[in-house]
């Protein structure tokens, strides 16, 4: 039984870090209508800023988070700027999705060429204590429990700041239709670039709790997380922030208790399966809106 | 000197030559309609004027300035408001935030409360529906839903890409008296519609358009005489 309440809390740690990628995959999709591939490269950017601005620059750990966030999140709106917005009027969809491999490539590659392949383990910077509870039967680790909190307050925030802010609602209208956001003098590419901002920044901060949790860094780490978080988001239904979180957390769950009841080697394709099931039942995600307009 | 200025405009689609110099003006406080058969380019000229598309060649002005390059965004700031063919209202968002869209460029809270109460004391139906999702309104209800949202941005020109499209004929009558109350209040409105008889009634102008070109023009009781017009746009 105890077992059971430790693989689940893994799980919803991991799946908290999840969310919070997909996050970002769901509001770039929802509002750009574009699946950035890189997005899970940024947060191996984020890691790594972190780890390099501690161990070679000796700057504080607090100040180094901000330095990742302010970074990953000017490279979200550059890479945006520089690669996808020229391709936002081409021909095929397909233009932008090739390019945002290339993209995560090329970010790869980057940080091969700065940082070399073997992995580093990163720096503890989060330092709260193991909660031990039933005298001892079953302990929760501090990262566990900052991972949560940060990503409740993130959903919530997000939530909000989409709900009741003016540039969140421009972001809804931009997410339905770009001429009429337009028409109500929303600024498209603003709007873009800012959905850009948010989850880079984001994604920062999942490299951290990912970093955080599982403490090895290669130029690789973020790409499969980064494919997961995508399957997280199409799982509660892309485009949707509460689907984003749900899935993101159900995802985690699933992973762990998958990698813990059934097979190590497997875990993955669990993932896939379980999205794929979700994708034949509803193929809008759990969350998915049923758009239907009245003509 | 014409509230807004068309001149000769030129607007393709990749190789579509979509508009082929067309030409007109609207005068402060006047109702221009715009009629023609489908694919004349009627859209494609509103779309222009508001910015949505651009003019390879002609210009336009807008209370003498030259808007022809000014992003739409922008031009909604500048007083005018465009109503889109097919209402294109935000179906996720509530009645209440698509008319809190409409008023996006404005800052004055106190102002903004003054307008919205405006458009509900102008459709009632929507006060009465503000928090149901706009998706789930009725094609006459989201028609004034469209036009509500315009009015929010307090526009000196509102634009109407057929507002009567796809309604009842007592809705149709309905959609109509608004718009000569929209014009008693002081709006200059330019109106695209399929249903030419109605616009022409209550038009003080109108042009014709065919195939990307104005063919004719005149006073809208003249037009509405006219039996050229009759026969091609009113059926008779
Ligand atoms: N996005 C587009 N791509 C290519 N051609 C287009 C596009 N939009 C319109 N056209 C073409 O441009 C011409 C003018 O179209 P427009 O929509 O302006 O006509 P309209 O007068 O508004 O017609 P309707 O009464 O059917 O709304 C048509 O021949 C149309 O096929
Ligand atoms: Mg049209």
């Amino acid at each position: 039984m105890m077992s059971f309440i430790s693989y689940l809390i893994s799980g919803i740690n991991l799946g908290s870090v999840y969310a919070i990628i997909a996050l970002g995959y769901t509001m770039v999709y929802g509002i750009a209508k574009m699946l950035n591939f890189a997005h899970g490269d940024v947060i191996m950017v984020g890691a790594f800023v972190i780890l390099t601005a501690i161990t070679k620059a000796g700057l504080a750990p607090w100040m180094s988070v901000l330095l990742a966030i302010v970074i990953c999140t000017l490279m979200g709106i550059t890479i945006e700027a520089i690669a996808y917005r020229p391709l936002r009027k081409a021909a095929s969809p397909l233009a932008v999705l090739i390019t945002a491999i290339g993209v995560s490539y090329l970010l790869q590659n980057l940080a091969l060429l700065l940082f070399g392949a073997d992995a580093k383990s990163f720096v503890t910077i989060i330092n709260v204590p193991n909660v031990s509870l039933f005298g001892g039967q079953l302990t929760i680790k501090g990262i566990t429990i900052v991972t949560i909190i940060v990503s409740a307050i993130i959903m919530t925030v997000l939530t909000l700041f989409v709900k009741r802010t003016k540039p969140g609602r421009a972001m809804q209208a931009v997410s339905e239709d770009k001429d009429a956001a337009q028409l109500m003098g929303v600024n498209v590419n603003t709007t873009i670039s800012l959905t850009f901002a948010i989850g880079s920044g984001l994604a920062a901060i999942a490299g951290l709790l990912l970093c955080s949790a599982y403490p090895t860094l290669t130029p690789y780490t973020g790409s499969m997380p980064g494919i997961k978080a995508f399957v997280a988001a199409v799982f509660g239904g892309i485009g949707s922030i509460p689907g984003a979180m749900v899935g993101g957390i159900l995802l985690g769950i699933i992973e762990i208790f998958g990698r813990a009841y059934i097979s190590t080697q497997i875990a993955d394709a669990i993932c896939f399966a379980v999205l794929i099931i979700v994708l034949l039942v509803k193929p809008t995600g759990l969350f998915g809106k049923n758009v239907q307009e009245k003509v | 000197m014409a509230m807004l200025e068309v001149k000769d405009i030129h607007v393709y689609y990749g190789m579509i030559h979509a508009l082929k110099g067309v030409s007109f003006e609207v005068n402060q406080g006047e109702v221009i309609a715009l009629i023609g058969a489908n694919g004349a380019g009627k859209t494609t000229t509103l779309h222009t004027v508001t910015g949505l598309l651009r003019a390879k060649r002609g210009s336009i002005t807008f209370e003498g300035q030259d808007i022809s390059r000014i992003p739409a965004h922008k031009i909604v700031q500048m007083g005018i408001a465009h109503v889109p063919e097919g209402r294109r209202v935000f179906s996720q968002l509530s009645v209440f935030d698509n008319l809190k869209m409409g008023a996006f460029t404005r800052k004055d809270k106190q102002e903004i409360a003054e307008s919205l109460e405006i458009v509900y004391r102008r459709f009632p139906r929507l006060e009465e529906r503000k928090n149901q999702r706009a998706g789930t309104l009725s094609g006459g209800e989201q028609q004034m839903l469209a036009m509500g949202r315009a009015l929010m941005s307090r526009p000196r020109l509102i634009v109407m890409d057929e507002p009567s499209m796809g309604l009842s004929p007592i809705l149709v009558n309905e959609i109509f008296d608004i718009i000569k109350v929209v014009s008693e209040s002081g709006t200059t409105v330019l109106l695209v519609e399929q249903n030419a008889k109605k616009a022409l009634s209550i038009a003080d102008r109108a042009y014709v358009l065919e195939t990307g070109s104005v063919t004719m023009e005149g006073r809208a009781s003249d037009l509405l005489n006219d039996e050229k017009v009759q026969k091609a746009y009113l059926g008779e």
